[in-house]
């Protein structure tokens, strides 16, 4: 046992000083005003509503949404063509604006998530960082968006106040995206629904540049009046195959990763449902005191990130309540519940890319109703072999209906034989739905099985009483 | 009346029933990629035989090259594995599993006891396409094929996931004589086994099995191969081909006007909707500029005079094509030969040289060469004085038309070979290995698939004014691309321009990988077969943005080279390398010829390679298969300078320790000393724990197996992996492109769960051990988490004891308490804490020792190659990479070239932490880089490192491995390796590596 640990130390008294040898170029204070940010885009009412925080803070960042085969071409040739999907498209994404002569070469930088793990995903920024120096922009840095300190730059900070507030707009995001889906698909008047998130989007935005809306009570006030707003949306009665989408977390929200997949699940009349992303965030917290459960190590830092993620549970807690309070919404359910899903499925030790957080989603969509799945991942995806694939089988012994479909993403995996495989998912979820409606029938039952879309306001009064709910006919 | 069309990626099938369902028409037939026309014709067809019904008809539409059309016709559409569900579910109401084969697609259908529908995901590997590739391949139909199946002897092992790797399969049993009988039965064997992984994924096939499609309609044998398989009798039943148009015939309901329905297709083949590259040439004058320019780069020709002293001969026997040169002192060419092999290069040679002797009786031969694949056989039937690398030869022809030449690239039928020259000597090597699709019989299967001849498909390319944009990618997710293509319209012209244009990318991009900062070369000859075709140089051109030389005889430059070697070494005086030395057959002997090929087992070791012994008149043999020299020398070839035997050896000695299990109960550790000091340990119980050896196990056993034994318990090791337990355990795969050493697992818990054993230990591990060369010290997420994965999917898991607890090995402290926990949880409440702590100690001791012993022996053979004065090579890769079925014996390779072999770990212990431009957190990984800084520093050792198909961290460690090496001047070799690996490429690489560093001194 000693030995073992001396080989180790051994080495480490020897340890060259320095992290790479190909430095990055540095984002310092200097270049906070200059500098735009591009940041690719992901989960569009998410990444939205961040971005304008940043610019809260003085950042000037800009989401990429740059999209064709262009981007493709650009990933193939500077990225090593096994690696993910999402890095090749992300790389792509940022040369191709590059180059497209939209922004000043000299006076942009790049952010790139980097989440730490075992997985392929902490060097998304070592690849960035070797494709711009491969294609000639070298001198263009790139910050690391990181919560556990892998690297710092120091134009960049992500201080606790910060982080505090970006987690406060991803339990917005959550919320929003939610109530949006489970309308979208049922409004009367189409568009209705996105043109609601788009005010809610500046109308918190607005509340977060004066510092408002990040309390708990507000957050109360902020999604009873938004699922009013929503609940007042005009829908109609009509049963709808339900399509919940996980996988790994790029491919799962961009359009640009999945091919539109969402639009291309409400063109076949479908309602959509995506786990949201505070989960994720959670899950990520997560590791630390899972660690050190199973490993043993430093307490401390578990005991902190515990308490951190009991402080975002509370926020989570606060919009799935007040959702909840609307018949017609399913509200998302919370964090400690998804997990508590999987016991005896998958080890929530099982801690690398989405780990069991992904098996979770696929059992926490079949609970809620959602048992039609689409299982995204990049091509050679490693953590999805385990917890995507490799646990269907597992999921469907436990859940038999559930209709699972696992789809691969690569550069060369065509639409065409994507969207068949999906629809292959859809004739059997239909044929299901088909099943349980003559169940139905035979029981004398009513002949809609899902909720009705269009509900009361169990707050009506005090609705009211919110002067600014006036919205819904501001949007008319 | 109902219709139902069915439009598959090859056929289109269509069916019309009465208002009884009674089939009243039924037509199935091949569109050549032309899907609207074929569409209309069957319609206007229908129009003319049922012309009463023809006003008021229900048309669905299903298949997978249907969907785009009927979307924007506005026809439903109707997937077709449901469809084949409603179709089954009407006239097979009492069938269990369907499997249907189509043109790309494998479907399976379980549908009793949970209605369980699959198609094969983004691979159309044992498909039908994959058999028509196969048939083109041996030169038969595939009636022909499945006869042949027929009267097979023996089946040979062959890759069926992707047709490149088949092919790269087939080709060596071709070039070794293989019988096509038994090669017709093997890749109707892969076609089963790849079905059965990809789609079953775990679930048992039984019950009343029904069997619909092309394929398998047509091909009895096929079904057989089923059978056999599956341990059953499937059904074929009458109409199999039609179920799926019968299903969309069933579920049309919407009432269409036929009429208005062919006007719509007429007016959707009209758009064109693509995304489109450059044309290839704007105009005819363009193109004649262009020929104009290619005619310059011309061989000398001519026929022997009086003066002409002899000639020389030179053999390229390629992978599809065998290539021929006679030529003169003067190197002016006096005849050639550019044909397929057939799968035998014995008889184009034979041909060609009678040929030869009799045109010209006087003149002599003064030497020859051969190089290629078929290299030894040709060498050996025709005693022929030199075997040349294809690298060298293709150098030396190239040299004669562009003196100051730097980059050559050469693409054949089915590999790709670049180089760059620096200095007068081969510097970097660039050969495909995964991939073929950048590569000619590329382009002639796709013109085959569309009904073309491959000369005239790509001719046709040339003026297409819009090439659709396809890409860089693996062939069978081509036909998926040009699928689409074709939906959206494009024309055959454009298709073809477009393929010119992804096989130029597919080289530049997939194999050659260029940085746009760095150019390939500034003088650069292309060759090969496939760049006489106009189109693909042209597209070349195009994206390198220069002017490149191709000799107009691209094709021969293999052959040219070679008799240029052979006149080179004549001249030098060099004697034949071996004992060869009577010369090339006269004419006599030619005639009296013969040449019998018998395929048989070598069994002299583990690896049990298929052999193929060739046997010509006067006892000359050649045998191929072969992966070391010994069933050639019947001798062990000295393996004392190959690490990688030796942690074989060792660690089998590991897993005889203590074992238990049927054979092994009488052996008694403890009776040892060491064992008998320690008196409060519990005696060896009966009670086995069984192991896989798989995956971190093989550097773990010496771990584990101390633990156990300390605490009492036997172990039992499964077994070396080989390709039948690799089959044991097909059925439970869960993913189908997961990395080939994960795959193998299924079959050893297969294994062990057969044994009466008490429990099975397979911990789950997040973290390695931190050996303080890395950021940190993770496992790969396969490694670490495969064991949910069994617990997951391997049906019998459940009803024995499996240990799959997440365990962490790097913290000794609490890895006493956890792994307590979890013997406690799993083994009784007995076990003690103080035991366990005992035995961690000891084992912590023995996983040190285990690797003392591998650093010693490393240090040992580097020292013994030095002294012999042999070239060193760090073979690179993972613990599990030692194993034979994963490497497929390329150690023993390496060695029988007369190379020393070390592994990566016998080196990084010897360095320290380095910085790199990459995050540096996997401790195997850490290794690669440690080890590839180390011998940057040593002159003699040279990396080869490698790789795991559908490996995702190794695209990451692959080019920082690459950068460290090519940083200290060394040449960087990759190796992929998968189920099948085609050790062909493999030896060229190899052979090319040693030579070049044998010229660099």
């Amino acid at each position: 046992m000693v030995k073992v640990r001396k080989r180790a130390e051994k080495r480490l008294d020897v340890q060259t000083v320095g992290r790479n040898r190909i430095p990055g170029v540095a984002f310092t204070k200097e270049m906070k005003d200059g500098y735009t940010i591009l940041v690719p885009m992901m989960a569009p009412i998410h990444f939205s509503m961040l971005k304008n925080i940043l610019h809260d803070q003085g950042y000037r960042v800009e989401l990429l949404e740059n999209s064709g085969q262009a981007i493709v071409e650009e990933g193939l040739k500077y990225v090593h063509n096994d690696t993910c999907y999402p890095a090749l498209l992300i790389i792509g994404q940022m040369l191709d604006a590059i180059k497209s002569g939209k922004y000043d070469e000299n006076k942009i930088a790049f952010l790139m998530s980097q989440t730490g793990g075992g997985c392929r995903a902490s060097n998304y920024i070592y690849l960035l960082r070797r494709a711009l120096k491969k294609a000639g922009y070298g001198h263009i840095p790139v910050v690391s968006f990181n919560v556990s300190g892998m690297e710092k730059s120091s134009g960049f900070r992500l201080t606790i106040p910060l982080i505090f507030k970006l987690i406060t707009a991803i339990v917005y995001g959550d919320g929003l995206m939610a109530m949006n889906n489970q309308i979208k698909a049922y409004e009367i008047e189409k568009g209705r629904s996105a043109r609601l998130v788009e005010h809610w989007i500046s109308r918190l935005t607005s509340q977060f540049n004066e510092g408002e809306g990040f309390t708990i009570p507000q957050m109360q006030n902020n999604f009873r009046e938004m699922a009013a707003t929503f609940t007042a949306i005009p829908c109609e009665h009509k049963p709808k195959v339900k399509v919940g989408i996980v996988g790994e977390i790029y491919v799962k929200y961009a359009s640009l990763g999945n091919n539109n997949l969402e639009e291309f699940l409400a063109e076949q009349d479908c309602e959509v449902m995506v786990p949201g992303l505070l989960d994720f965030a959670l899950y990520t917290l997560d590791a630390k005191p899972e660690n050190s459960r199973l490993y043993g190590g430093n307490t401390i830092s578990a005991l902190v990130c515990e308490a951190i993620s009991r402080y975002f549970q509370r926020m989570q807690k606060v919009m799935i309540d007040t959702i909840a309070l609307y018949p017609n919404f399913i509200a998302p359910p919370s964090f400690s519940h998804t997990k508590s899903l999987v016991e005896g499925v998958i080890g929530t030790g099982c801690l690398m890319g989405e780990g069991w957080l992904l098996t979770a989603e696929m059992l926490e969509l079949v609970e809620n109703g959602y048992g039609n799945i689409v299982c995204t991942q990049p091509f050679g995806c490693l953590p999805n072999h385990i917890c995507g694939k490799g646990m269907i089988r597992k999921i469907r012994e436990r859940e038999p209906l559930a209709n699972i479909v696992p789809i691969d993403y690569d550069p060369s995996a065509t639409k065409v034989n994507q969207e068949n495989r999906i629809k292959l998912m859809l004739a059997v979820a239909r044929e299901n739905m088909r099943h349980e409606q003559e169940a139905n029938k035979k029981q004398n039952k009513p002949d809609v099985p899902a909720p009705s879309r269009q509900g009361t306001d169990p707050f009506g009064q005090l609705g009211r009483m919110i002067p600014r709910l006036s919205i819904v006919s501001m949007l008319n | 009346m109902k219709i139902g069309l069915d439009i598959g990626s090859t056929t289109i099938k269509c069916v019309a029933i009465d208002r009884r369902e009674q089939i009243i028409y039924q037509s199935y037939q091949r569109h050549y990629a032309r899907i609207t026309d074929s569409a209309i014709c069957l319609l206007k067809q229908l129009q003319k035989e049922v012309p009463e019904l023809f006003d008021a008809a229900e048309l669905a539409i299903s298949g997978s090259a249907g969907m785009g059309l009927a979307e924007s016709c506005g026809i439903s559409f109707v997937q077709e594995v449901y469809g084949t569900r409603v179709a089954a579910g009407k006239l097979l109401p009492s069938a269990d599993v369907i499997l249907e084969l189509g043109g790309e697609d494998a479907k399976i259908l379980f549908l009793s006891g949970g209605l369980e529908v699959r198609m094969n995901g983004s691979c159309a590997g044992g498909t039908g396409a994959f058999l028509d590739q196969m048939a083109t391949l041996l030169e038969i139909s595939l009636d022909e094929m499945d006869e042949l199946a027929g009267q097979a002897e023996k089946e040979y092992i062959i890759a069926s996931r992707c047709g490149v790797f088949a092919k790269s399969d087939i080709q060596p049993l071709l070039n070794q004589g293989a019988r096509k009988d038994d090669i017709a039965a093997s890749i109707f064997a892969a076609v089963v086994s790849q079905t059965i992984t990809g789609l079953a994924q775990g679930r048992p096939i039984t019950g009343k099995v029904i069997y619909l499609g092309g394929p398998l309609t047509f091909l009895p044998h096929l079904r057989a191969s089923f059978d056999k398989s599956l341990k059953t009798t499937g059904f074929c039943p009458e109409g199999s081909l039609y179920y799926v148009a019968l299903g969309a015939a069933y579920s049309a309901k919407d009432r269409v006007n036929l009429e208005e329905v062919i006007r719509r297709l007429e007016e959707y083949g009209k758009t064109e909707q693509y995304t489109y590259a450059e044309p290839l040439f704007a105009d005819e004058a363009a193109y004649e500029a262009f020929c104009k320019r290619h005619q310059e780069a011309v061989a000398k020709h001519g026929s022997p005079g009086p003066d002409t002293m002899g000639a020389y001969f030179g053999v390229d026997a390629g992978s599809t094509t065998i290539k021929m040169v006679m030529m003169d002192e003067e190197e002016r060419i006096l005849c050639s030969s550019y044909q397929t092999n057939s799968g035998n290069p014995v008889p184009p040679v034979r041909q060609f040289l009678s040929d030869f002797y009799e045109q010209w009786p006087s003149l002599p031969i003064l030497g020859s060469a051969v190089t290629g694949y078929g290299e030894d056989i040709v060498r050996t039937a025709f005693r022929m004085d030199y075997g040349v690398v294809e690298t060298i030869a293709h150098y030396e022809a190239a040299l004669r038309f562009l003196p100051e030449v730097d980059f050559i690239i050469d693409i054949g039928g089915q590999d790709i070979k670049c180089f760059m020259i620096k200095n007068k000597s081969i510097d970097h090597i660039f050969l495909n290995e995964a991939c073929s699709s950048g590569c000619g019989s590329f382009l002639q299967t796709f013109a085959n698939a569309l009904g073309y001849d491959t000369e005239e498909f790509a001719r046709l390319g040339l003026f297409g004014e819009r090439p659709v944009a396809l890409g860089s990618r693996c062939t069978v997710f081509m036909n998926s691309l040009v699928k689409q293509a074709q939906k959206d319209g494009a024309s055959i012209e454009n298709i073809s321009a477009g393929l010119s244009i992804s096989v130029v990318k597919n080289a530049l991009y997939k194999v050659i990988r260029p940085s746009a900062s760095e150019p390939l070369g500034e003088h650069i000859v292309v060759q090969g077969g496939t760049f006489l075709n106009d189109g693909v140089l042209r597209a070349f051109e195009q994206e390198l943005k220069t002017c490149v030389v191709r000799p107009a005889i691209a094709g021969l430059m293999g052959a040219f080279g070679a008799a240029l070697y052979a006149k080179e070494k004549r001249a030098k005086g060099g004697l034949p390398r071996s004992g060869l030395a009577q010369g090339l057959l006269t004419a006599e002997e030619l005639k009296e010829l013969t040449h019998q090929t018998i395929s048989t087992n070598c069994g002299l070791c583990s690896n049990n390679c298929q052999l193929t012994i060739n046997s010509f008149n006067d006892e000359r043999r050649y045998i191929g298969g072969n992966r070391c020299s010994r069933p050639t020398t019947k001798r062990d070839e000295q393996q004392e300078l190959n690490l990688y035997t030796y942690k074989r050896k060792l660690l089998e000695e590991y897993s005889r320790i203590g074992a238990g299990g049927e054979n092994t109960k009488k052996q008694h550790p403890r009776k040892t000393k060491a064992h008998a000091k320690v008196n409060t340990m519990p005696l060896l119980t009966e009670k086995v724990i069984g192991i896989p050896m798989g995956l971190n196990m093989y550097e773990l056993l010496p771990f584990w197996q101390t633990f156990f034994n300390e605490l009492g318990y036997r172990i039992l090791v499964s077994p070396p992996s080989d390709r039948a337990l690799y089959l044991k355990g097909q059925g439970s795969i869960a993913s189908d492109t997961i990395c080939y050493p994960a795959k193998l697992l299924h079959g050893h818990i297969r294994y062990l769960l057969e044994q009466k054993i008490d429990a099975i230990f397979y911990p789950c591990m997040t973290y390695n051990l931190d050996e303080g060369l890395g950021d940190n010290h993770y496992n790969c997420p396969v490694v670490a988490y495969y064991p949910e994965v069994i617990a997951a999917n391997e049906p019998g898991i459940k009803k024995s004891t499996f240990i799959y607890d997440y365990i962490g090995l790097h913290r000794p402290k609490e890895f006493v308490y956890t792994i307590h926990r979890a013997m406690k949880e799993n083994m009784g409440k007995r076990i003690r804490l103080k035991h366990i702590k005992v035995a961690c100690e000891k084992a912590y001791r023995e996983l040190e020792n285990y690797w003392r012993k591998l650093e010693e022996k490393g240090k040992m053979i580097i020292a013994g190659a030095r002294q012999e004065g042999k070239p060193i090579i760090v073979l690179c890769g993972r613990p599990y990479h030692i194993e034979g079925e994963i490497n497929h014996g390329i150690d023993q390779l390496i060695t029988g070239m007369g190379a020393a072999v070390i592994s990566e770990d016998a080196l990084s212990p010897m360095m320290e932490k380095k910085p790199g431009t990459v995050l540096n957190q996997w401790t195997y990984h850490s290794r690669l880089y440690a080890a590839a800084h180390y011998l940057g520093t040593q002159k003699d050792m040279h990396l080869v490192q490698l790789v795991s198909f559908g490996c995702g961290v190794d695209a990451i460690t692959t080019d920082e491995v690459r950068d460290i090496v090519e940083e200290k001047e060394k040449i960087y070799t990759q190796i992929k390796i998968d189920e099948i690996a085609n050790l062909g490429t493999v030896r060229i690489r190899l052979r090319s590596l040693l030579e070049t560093i044998g010229g660099k001194g």
